[in-house]
């Protein structure tokens, strides 16, 4: 049943960025909704009036939509209408409508309207302290798994699908000279510059279009709105060949020497699997694995909001979101609103409110004396300022329903004057801006607090360079010519000589100066006045924070365990930093003495399917086969890995109808040897070709034994040992001539021993003429063994069998089946054994030939299990031939 | 991950085609019954871990297989240099003390959340 549209009320009828012609139908917590083509899953939940959409993780309150993008803690949904499509860990405010969407809370049961825990939250929350898990269920050890089942399942932190995935997913290694992350004002003035100077650029942006702050800008550039300056800055960009840009697009991690990760969201907008074009499937989301020249970090900024308490009831909300909301989506978020802030940018979200025509109760700013543009704006609107004052507490439980306001001490950190309620169903509160340091933070570079500007700028290493928000410059003017100047700098370290470009004319407001304010005074203190939340999705408040530093933890990563602040999926994008101001008022020190927590990959979560790309099912790892693979196949082997072969393991028949045991199959295998005859794919044994007038020499110094006087066509069984005399391989070794060796290895020591020999030879012995060759791909191995191989053999060959003609330990060149091939007197099962070598290609032949002729033998295909069972003395390395005389 | 000058091939590689092993310059005692205990147990056991300046060994495995040598800086990570087997390093910890204008104030240190 389709809600009718707009029962809300929040909808305008015109303006914002969405298409009023295409509604679109989609689903929240099984309840039907309707939205239009252009809102994110969070703007059409608030167009339609849902203010709860979650449960908080640790107290189970309710919780609302706080911010427009990647900062957001409570709105993060399960999304996808069937088991196969579920996806944990969305962002309704990243993620597109799209008709049929269907999305449910995270956290809440039985739902999140009525929640069963939420009483359990308001008794709990006495009893649950910081540090709870800690204190509480520390002992007995043994019972954290018990408790842990219970904590998870009421907290909901999302779930994993439980059928296959029906999407494919892929990677793309790229390269470029300048990678943008980013696609503000700044990330593009800065890829426009760098694009025409020749660079190869790579602009990727999170959203669904780029543009950035423009998107929902009230300016003008060069006398048009901005989005025309994007569009057209966009049209040249993506008219360029060298340029490839990537909306949707979440830089999640900077690696190593330039390598960033970038996740492409390619139909996630679309539906909940990817649509067919022309009846294939299309990638889901593709890893981009780019290792940039250099990297311009135009990330924005992410704003703070204020702690106050309630301050987590529905209907608080950041005011650029609030901003956002309204130009860009069309959406008034309320009826009446609050702001509260502690600089002009809060003003935004009031002037906004006013000119869609809803009412603006006051803005409570914490200023004496605020004088920015946007200030006299807000008072030619005729809405109330009341100065030096802030909002301390919201009221309301599923909603807000008004805010006490009072005169705040900041110096003195305390309520300062008579408190005044203000109904109101909305309060939006800007506590300043914090740059997206995220990126650089993965360097390992610290970023720097600048007490001027009210937040940390990154630190950059070599070859990285940040910009606007990023860099927390928001002024436009200033914005475009240190983007600029940035871009200059990134296309000169290439070597290319930058292009000028005109930088945009802008009629954006003078901004008055901001003060410093995270946490509200209360009229109680922190640790008796009503929650205030610095931690949204982990239910950190301050005074916990206060509790913590109290109980000795002093180091902010001590305070970060202990409390949890930024542990959640959002890494506490919207409450590190005012947890760090709590943490440094408490302790008495400037906030860069307490300093901050390291950022790590990845930025925003990255599903699985897109990490693991097509590296899945049988692409997960490389099998190799031997030649006689498909025969073995066919004889119905079971295979065991070794390294990467796939070997046979025993070749269980049908007795009487029904299948053998492995121990049965062994049994009859190893009676066979022993009695008859068997044949044993060795081919998965690594073999090194070794040549050169010093491979005499070489071997006799890798291996423990002596090899200086075996002659041509005998055949020594060696040991490897490190210098530290641990055995590390063994195998035997043939003379083939009086420079030419063959060294066999174990199956799954092939490529180390190979490596082992390079490094002696490399490193110690560069004198010694001598080159290897790896040749275990090139030669099929098969070993005939037991009682009836001579006989067996000996119709296939022409070379002389006889036992006093060809000994023990030695080796004959000749033909098998018609085709070159050695034979090795060779045996690790006690039987009289010849392992035939042919050349790979014709290894089928021979060993079908074999069988032609076995049969009357009894010939038996056999497999290393068998034969380590009938050689048990010699057998101590398990795939190693350690030749036994017969 | 890093990207590797290989000084066989002369390319800039992913570090996927590439295998670390262990401290460069490591010399095998020319006689090693000649070596006391811990001289023997220095040379197989004992390896240097410096904040700074590291020479390393380095195996091109999927590529030419050479091993060859990388100074590395391990708190910054950045590869000051690579050089065949065989040849010493220009760049050494000395050598980046004397030239103090290295970057040092933006390298990564400190505790990992």
């Amino acid at each position: 049943m389709s809600q009718h549209q707009d029962t809300a009320g929040r909808r305008l009828k015109a303006g914002g960025q969405i298409d009023r012609s295409r509604p679109l139908n989609f689903t929240f917590n099984g309840k039907t909704y309707q939205g239009y083509a252009g809102d994110t899953l969070a703007s059409a939940l608030l167009a339609n009036g849902v203010d709860i959409v979650n449960r908080s993780f640790k107290y189970s309150r309710p919780r609302g939509i706080v911010t427009t993008g990647a900062a957001e803690p409570n709105a993060v949904v399960q999304l996808g209408a069937s088991e196969a499509a579920q996806v944990p860990n969305v962002r309704a405010t990243q993620q597109a409508l799209y008709a049929g969407l269907s999305a449910a809370s995270t956290n809440g049961w039985p739902n999140v309207q009525l929640d069963m825990m939420g009483m359990i939250g308001k008794l709990g929350g006495k009893f649950m302290p910081p540090g709870f898990y800690y204190k509480t269920f520390m002992a007995p050890a043994s019972m954290w798994m018990t408790y842990e089942k219970y904590i998870r399942k009421a907290a909901g932190l999302g779930r994993s699908p439980m059928e296959p995935d029906a999407d494919i997913y892929d990677h793309l290694h790229q390269h470029c000279d300048i990678l943008v992350v980013g696609a503000g004002p700044a990330g593009l003035a800065t890829a426009l510059l760098a694009a025409r100077s020749g660079a190869r650029v790579i602009v990727a942006d999170e959203q669904e279009a780029l543009g950035g702050s423009l998107l929902d800008a009230p300016y003008t550039l060069d006398g048009e709105p901005a989005e025309q300056w994007v569009a057209r800055v966009v049209e040249e960009l993506a008219s360029m060949p060298h340029v490839t840009l990537l909306p949707r697009t979440t830089a999640n991690g900077y690696h190593d020497h330039h390598f960033v990760t970038l996740h492409e969201r390619r139909t996630e907008h679309l539906a909940d699997t990817a649509p067919q074009v022309d009846g294939r499937r299309q990638v889901r989301s593709r890893m981009h694995r780019v290792r940039a020249g250099q990297v311009v970090l135009a990330t924005g900024a992410h704003e703070r909001p204020l702690v106050y308490a309630n301050n987590d009831v529905p209907g608080n909300m950041v005011a650029s979101a609030v901003t956002a909301y309204i130009h860009r989506y069309a959406v008034v978020p309320g009826k009446t609103l609050v702001v509260s802030t502690a600089n002009d940018d809060g003003y935004r979200a009031a002037i906004a409110w006013k000119q869609a025509g809803h009412a603006v109760a006051a803005i409570a700013d914490v200023r004496d004396n605020p004088d920015g543009d946007l200030v006299e704006k807000a008072r030619e609107l005729g809405i109330r300022i009341i100065t030096g004052s802030a909002v301390i507490e919201a009221k309301g439980s599923n909603r807000v329903s008004g805010a006490r306001i009072a005169k705040v001490d900041l110096q003195r950190f305390c309520v300062s004057g008579a408190v005044e309620e203000l109904a109101c169903d909305t309060i939006a509160t800007s506590g300043g801006f914090s740059p997206v340091i995220h990126l650089a933070s993965h360097t390992g570079a610290r970023p720097t607090w600048r007490d001027d500007l009210i937040c940390f700028v990154p630190g950059l290493v070599e070859g990285v360079h940040a910009c606007g928000g990023a860099n927390a410059n928001y002024a436009l003017g200033s914005l475009f010519s240190e983007a600029v100047d940035v871009a200059a700098r990134a296309v000169a370290a290439l070597g290319m000589s930058p292009e000028p470009i005109t930088l945009p004319t802008t009629d954006e407001p003078r901004i008055g100066k901001a003060v410093a304010l995270f946490q509200v005074p209360h009229e109680k203190d922190t640790l008796k006045a009503p929650k205030q939340f610095v931690d949204l999705q982990n239910d950190v408040t301050a005074s916990a924070i206060e509790i913590a530093t109290r109980e000795g933890f002093e180091s902010i990563e001590h305070v970060k365990r202990y409390t949890a602040l930024g542990f959640g999926t959002d890494q506490g994008k919207l409450g590190n930093i005012n947890g760090m101001a709590i943490a440094a008022r408490c302790l008495k020190r400037p906030i860069p003495e307490v300093g901050t927590t390291v950022f790590r990959p990845n930025y925003t979560p990255v599903t699985f399917g897109a990490i693991v790309g097509r590296h899945c099912g049988s692409l997960f790892d490389p099998e190799r086969y031997t030649a006689m693979h498909d025969w073995h196949v066919a004889r119905g082997a079971e295979f065991e890995e070794v390294g990467q072969w796939m070997r046979p393991w025993y070749y269980p028949q049908k007795v009487n109808g029904k299948l053998e045991s492995m121990h049965e199959a062994v049994q009859r295998e190893c009676l066979a040897v022993r009695e008859k005859v068997g044949i044993l794919d060795a081919s998965t044994l690594g073999k090194i070709d070794i040549q050169g007038p010093d491979a005499r020499e070489f071997i006799g110094r890798v291996y423990t034994n002596k090899w200086a006087k075996l002659p041509v066509g005998k055949c020594r069984y060696g040991l490897m040992c490190k210098d530290d005399g641990m055995v590390t391989d063994d195998g035997v070794t043939s003379c083939l001539g009086e420079n030419h060796f063959l060294m066999t290895t174990t199956t799954g020591g092939a490529a180390a021993v190979l490596e082992w020999l390079e490094l002696w030879h490399q490193t110690e012995w560069p004198e010694l003429d001598v080159y290897f060759t790896s040749v275990t791909d090139h030669w099929a191995t098969m070993t005939v063994t037991g009682p009836e191989a001579r006989k067996l053999v000996s119709e296939l060959t022409d070379i002389d069998l006889n036992r006093d003609a060809f000994k023990f330990m030695e080796w004959r060149a000749g033909k098998v089946a018609g085709v070159p091939a050695r034979i090795f007197r060779i045996s690790f099962t006690g039987e009289l054994s010849f392992e035939i070598n042919v050349q790979a290609n014709y290894a089928e032949h021979v060993w079908k030939t074999l069988f032609e002729h076995g049969e009357k033998y009894g010939l038996t295909p056999t497999a290393p299990k068998p034969c380590t069972c009938c050689a048990p003395k010699r057998a101590s390395l398990l795939s190693a031939r350690t030749p036994m005389p017969r | 991950m890093f990207i590797i000058y290989c000084p066989y091939c002369c390319e800039y590689r992913e570090e996927e085609e590439f295998h670390p092993k262990g401290q460069a310059h490591i010399e095998r005692p020319k006689d090693p019954e000649a070596c006391s205990d811990e001289e023997w147990g220095d040379y197989l056991f004992f390896r240097d871990n410096p904040r700074g300046v590291h020479h390393e060994m380095w195996v091109h495995a999927a590529g030419c297989r050479k091993f060859f040598n990388v100074t590395r800086h391990t708190v910054s990570y950045k590869i000051l240099e690579t050089y065949k087997m065989g040849e010493k390093p220009s760049v050494t910890a000395e050598s980046v003390a004397a030239t103090t204008a290295t970057p040092e104030s933006v390298q990564k240190e400190g505790v990992r959340a």
